[in-house]
């Protein structure tokens, strides 16, 4: 059914809306030609038995009551093809590298179907990103959803290309029917709104990687129109999809700048007169990003996995703010890119304290990472937490007003950041080195502090200070 | 769901409007809250307004595609839940479809559409012995037989409610399915395995009563602290990542309830596989048997349709009910009841209804109350006693406990169990602020734990409490000028606290032992930390230094209790060990 129309009665924002006299499907998308033959892509919001309301994509202007409004008659789909591997595609699905067209194998409906949780597989594949904060403190796995919490200004992307250069699953922790050649990943990028500057970054570091060759790339500019970054996270994330539990792929998606895509729901939301909730923001934004975040995991039963990393940037640093709560409510933990750790130098600037994995637990320990991981973890956390607490202190006391005891796990702190934290966005640490790192630092305390760790483990790891001056003499 | 009776023949409508889960129909022969089948591919649905010859349809599925013009039709029955042997060891989404089956039927992993299956295997039998016979009587709610649903639960049939009872004519034992007859009346009323009850109504009881059984969670802070009873009601609010989940997790493992109902209402769907993946390999500390056996699953995760999401919460309390009705206790978690209010906005913006404060609709707090109330301890129809625990997440937008939801609940509930993100952040787990929460149960509770676990648990707890406030009050000071400024009695004193917080407080859900703790050893490992202090005042008092005192070898060890197996002999050595030890010193 192709029925065509010129019929709008009202152009509002992103808006448009036409009366019909067939009915139209919910969500289906629409083609609208403007009187200079320009087509526009849309999708439908509402459909009555005699009026609808369009979402347009690549923005209204320019669109009156003269152009024409044709049905397509089905909802969105994307290409799906192997050979998307290696391309770039814009926001909304159209090669633009200057490439052939894409010959599909499929078409699939960018509204995924939600997984049913009978069907999941638990994830507990460790991934080693080299990155000691995450690797040690907030263990990534294999079919997480890990989102980095930033805000503008802050290296998030350094840190996004490091884990995807980095990326990889150690032999011994891949599953029992862990079979895979490449533990590589395949990298799907979206980007929704950033900058000329931030894509060249991205894209740049890709090529001189060779990893294009493994991605698909979606770019949605910030100069590009804004209701197409609905559409974008959907496209890539059905790209994901297919490649993962179709292809049996290891999928890692990389979703930049999550903040732009809450502001064009916010957009759309405001043009349809909505009730707005929190700040302005949909109330339905908890359910819009979770049809997003979910589409992330493994399912029993296939090869493959898709894990997320989504990028976030905190209007004002806040993370009350609805895009991060929100956020922070439906994907499993997340990593805080700090401003002062930033300016101190500390590369990656991660702050460990409020970062979560919460798929750490299942993911490490003995035959995953290392029979100490979880104590040690669990025992720099801790130390790292009370340093934190006495800089507040020392700040008004002085540390000759404090113990010895307090003193300590002051340097620990300090020791914490420049040792463990700041390792450069070039340097890959493999989890053991990570780990014995984590051991260093710790052995500055007594036996009898580390109350966290089993007492097997300390004797097995604990590096007494004679021995210490061994290694160092070496 | 319940495969809706078509009791009588009722007019189809056609659609007219389509907006997300609301849709409208035209012409269409139905009551509110009648569940319809929307469109060409018959989509569930609930009417929840009518206006005029206008229906007001929410949908319980994705309805992408769906046209006006499509048909709608009625099946004049109410959403209901089909109740019966089969329910244990299942898991559902918000409607009552067993999500094994529709994986099954689907043939996918992902969630299709227009596909209904029973709540219940209604070919399955099961077998049967009654417990009447020819010639009793019989009333609505009595138990005509039993079924062994599973090793741990034995499912008690019932006489329904909406029945009238009478003489018994027939009582067959047996393999039946669950609708043939296995009990006939003189009415003429046949009794089958399989009852239906609409999800929006509570099930009928005789009274409720003060409970005074404590739900034992296995769980110090919430056993030594802020326990809730049998039939009692309790929430949990705090920001993403403090600790909601687990602690659900943690009641659903280990509280001593007979039956579980797990609602994971708008959350992850790696949460609920966890639980499908975990429970059936752990073991249930009352029975021995495996922890599935006593549980029944609801999952209706965030990217699942919203308006099946808002009824989840009903389906489970009302599969709860009816295990209550056996004589049975029942703990029912709902994470998060956030979502389940969101649900509610959502639906209740797409109407354009008023919107109360922050958009939610005016009737919110009328509907969390709704649901708190069929929470409790109750004699029942038949007159057993049985109880029904609610226990709800909160998740406050900002982790801002002001806003409608916590502020709602927090009027209803009676135990209050708030999580700090501060707490969470240095991994003090679970992070339940000791300050802000409650119970308002502790009282009526104090006789059961000084039978079951010691005289003198009031006394012991109140020290604990008294020791810890007052932490509170010096760390202020601390904050000021430091440890190392207040005098000796006070600088121990937030050693001893230190320890409640360490040893006591705190506990390892992940920790093979540590994770399920009884009351007895809750009361040790206090009665170990009150050993030091009370030692460690008397040798202060006698003149030595405090940094000597909190400095001997044995002290450190009071961490460690938590996770051993055999704790009391631990306990015992340890503490004559602290006692010879501070004793050397002067
Ligand atoms: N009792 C506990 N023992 C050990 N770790 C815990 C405990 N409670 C919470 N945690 C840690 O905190 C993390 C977050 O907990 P949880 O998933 O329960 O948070 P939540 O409050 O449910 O968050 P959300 O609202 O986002 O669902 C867990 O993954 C775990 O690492
Ligand atoms: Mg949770």
């Amino acid at each position: 059914m192709q029925k065509e129309y010129k019929t709008i009665t009202e152009i509002s924002g992103p808006l448009v809306f036409a009366e019909v006299d067939e009915p139209v499907g919910y969500d289906e998308i629409v083609e609208i030609e403007t009187a200079d033959g320009e087509t526009r892509n849309g999708q439908v919001l509402e459909s009555t038995s005699d009026h609808v309301a369009i979402q347009v994509f690549e923005g209204t202007a320019g669109i009156d009551r003269e152009s024409s409004v044709r049905f397509i008659g089905e909802t969105m789909k994307m290409d799906l093809t192997e050979d998307l591997l290696g391309r770039v595609l814009s926001g909304s699905g159209e090669p633009i590298d200057g490439g052939p067209d894409i010959e599909p194998d499929e078409k699939r409906d960018i509204v995924g179907e939600a997984i049913n949780p009978f069907s999941r597989e638990y994830p507990e594949e460790f991934i080693q990103t080299g990155v000691s904060a995450i690797d040690g403190m907030n263990t990534l796995v294999r079919g997480q959803k890990l989102p980095i919490f930033s805000a503008s200004g802050l290296p998030h992307n350094d840190l996004a290309l490091q884990i995807a250069r980095q990326a990889t699953v150690p032999e011994e922790a891949k599953g029992e029917d862990g079979d895979d050649e490449g533990s590589e990943f395949a990298v799907i990028f979206g980007a929704m709104g950033i900058t000329a500057e931030e894509a060249n970054e991205f894209m740049d570091d890709f090529e001189r990687t060779g990893a294009l060759e493994r991605s698909v790339v979606f770019m949605n500019l910030a100069d590009d129109p804004a209701v197409e970054r609905t559409i974008t996270p959907r496209l890539a994330l059905t790209t994901a999809e297919y490649l993962a539990f179709d292809k049996g792929y290891h999928v890692l998606v990389i979703l930049t700048d999550m903040t732009n895509y809450c502001e064009a729901l916010r957009e759309i939301g405001a043009a349809r007169e909505e009730v707005p909730g929190r700040r302005g923001y949909p109330g339905y934004m908890y359910t819009d990003l979770a049809q997003l975040y979910e589409r992330a995991g493994r399912i029993e039963g296939r090869e493959g996995s898709v894990t997320q990393i989504p990028i976030l940037t905190m209007p004002g640093d806040d993370d009350t703010h609805p895009i991060p709560d929100l956020t922070g409510y439906i994907t499993e933990g997340q990593i805080y890119i700090d401003r002062d750790l930033n300016s101190q130098g500390v590369k990656p600037p991660i702050y460990v304290l409020p970062s979560l994995s919460r798929l750490m637990d299942d993911g490490i320990g003995e035959g995953l990472t290392r029979a100490d991981h979880a104590d040690v973890s669990d025992q720099l956390y801790a130390a790292y937490a009370e340093g934190e607490d006495l800089r507040d202190l020392v700040n008004i006391v002085g540390r000759e007003a404090l113990s010895e005891r307090d003193n300590k796990y002051l340097d620990f702190a300090d020791r914490f950041e420049e040792e463990f934290v700041d390792q450069g966005f070039d340097t890959d640490r493999s989890i053991d080195e990570t780990l014995d790192l984590g051991w260093e630092l710790l052995s500055m305390f007594p036996k009898a502090e580390l109350n966290r760790i089993d007492e097997d483990l300390i004797e097995e790891h604990y590096i007494d200070e004679e021995t210490a001056e061994e290694v160092t003499a070496d | 769901m319940s495969q809706a009776t078509e009791s009588d023949v009722r007019e189809d409508g056609v659609i007219e409007s389509v907006s997300g889960p609301v849709v409208t129909a035209k012409d269409l022969d139905a009551r509110m809250n009648d569940v319809v089948y929307v469109g060409n591919e018959g989509l569930m649905g609930e009417v929840i307004e009518i206006e005029g010859n206008i229906t007001t349809i929410q949908v319980y599925e994705e309805t992408s595609d769906v046209s006006p013009g499509e048909p709608v039709e009625s099946t004049g029955a109410p959403l209901s839940v089909d109740l019966g042997p089969g329910m244990l060891d299942s898991i559902y989404d918000g409607v009552q479809r067993p999500l094994d089956v529709l994986e099954e039927k689907m043939n996918s992993a992902f969630l299709d559409r227009g596909v209904d299956a029973p709540g219940i295997d209604l070919e399955k039998t099961w077998e049967f012995t009654p417990t009447v016979e020819e010639g009793d009587e019989v009333e609505p709610g009595d138990v005509v037989g039993t079924v062994p649903e599973t090793p741990s639960i034995d499912h008690k049939v019932m006489v329904p409610p909406d029945f009238e009872g009478g003489e018994v004519v027939a009582a067959e034992s047996g393999d039946f399915d669950v609708e043939t007859a296995v009990v006939e009346l003189d009415n003429g009323e046949e009794i089958t395995m399989h009852q239906e009850w609409p999800v929006r109504e509570a099930r009928p009881s005789l009274e409720k009563q003060t409970p005074t059984t404590p739900l034992v969670s296995g769980q110090r802070i919430l056993d030594g602290l802020f326990p809730i009873a049998k039939g009692g009601t309790a929430a949990i609010p705090g920001p993403f990542g403090s600790g909601k989940t687990v602690t659900q997790h943690q009641l659903a493992k280990w509280a001593d309830a007979d039956i579980v109902v797990y609602v994971g209402c708008g959350e992850r769907g790696n949460e609920m596989t966890e639980v499908i993946e975990d429970f059936p390999e752990l073991e249930d500390p009352v029975t021995g048997n495996a922890l599935m056996d006593r549980t029944c699953l609801i999952a209706n995760t965030s990217n699942m349709p919203v308006a099946a999401r808002e009824s989840c919460v009903y389906t489970g309390i009302t599969i709860a009910e009816y295990f209550r009705d056996m004589g049975y206790d029942v703990a029912l978690m709902a994470d998060s009841t956030s979502r389940w209010a969101e649900a509610m906005r959502e639906i209740s913006s797409r109407l354009e209804e008023m919107p109360g404060e922050e958009g939610y609709p005016a009737y919110l707090a009328a509907r969390l109350s709704e649901f708190y109330e069929r929470a409790g301890y109750f004699e029942n129809i038949n007159g057993t006693e049985g109880s029904v625990s609610v226990i709800g997440a909160v998740s406050p937008p900002g982790g801002d406990f002001s806003e409608p939801v916590t502020q709602n609940t927090l009027r209803i509930v009676k135990t209050f169990w708030a999580l700090d993100a501060d707490l969470a952040e240095r991994r003090h787990f679970p992070a339940i602020n000791w300050n802000e929460s409650y119970s308002l149960y502790r009282d009526q509770l104090d006789p059961w734990f000084e039978d079951n676990v010691a005289a003198d648990w009031p006394e012991q707890r109140q020290w604990a409490i008294d020791t810890l406030d007052e932490e509170a009050e010096l760390q202020e000071i601390v904050q000021l000028v430091g440890k190392d400024a207040l005098p000796e009695d006070q600088q121990l004193t937030l050693e001893v606290a230190r320890y409640l917080r360490e040893a006591w407080l705190q506990q390892n859900a992940f920790h093979d032992v540590d994770t399920f703790c009884e009351p007895e050893k809750t009361y040790r490992i206090l009665g170990a930390i009150k050993t030091f202090n009370d030692e460690a005042f008397d040798a202060l008092d006698a003149g030595v230094p405090v940094e000597e005192l909190i400095e001997i070898e044995a002290v450190p060890r009071l961490n460690r209790i938590g996770v051993q197996e055999d704790y009391n002999e631990y306990v015992d050595e340890l503490e004559s060990d602290i006692e010879s030890q501070l004793r050397e010193l002067y």
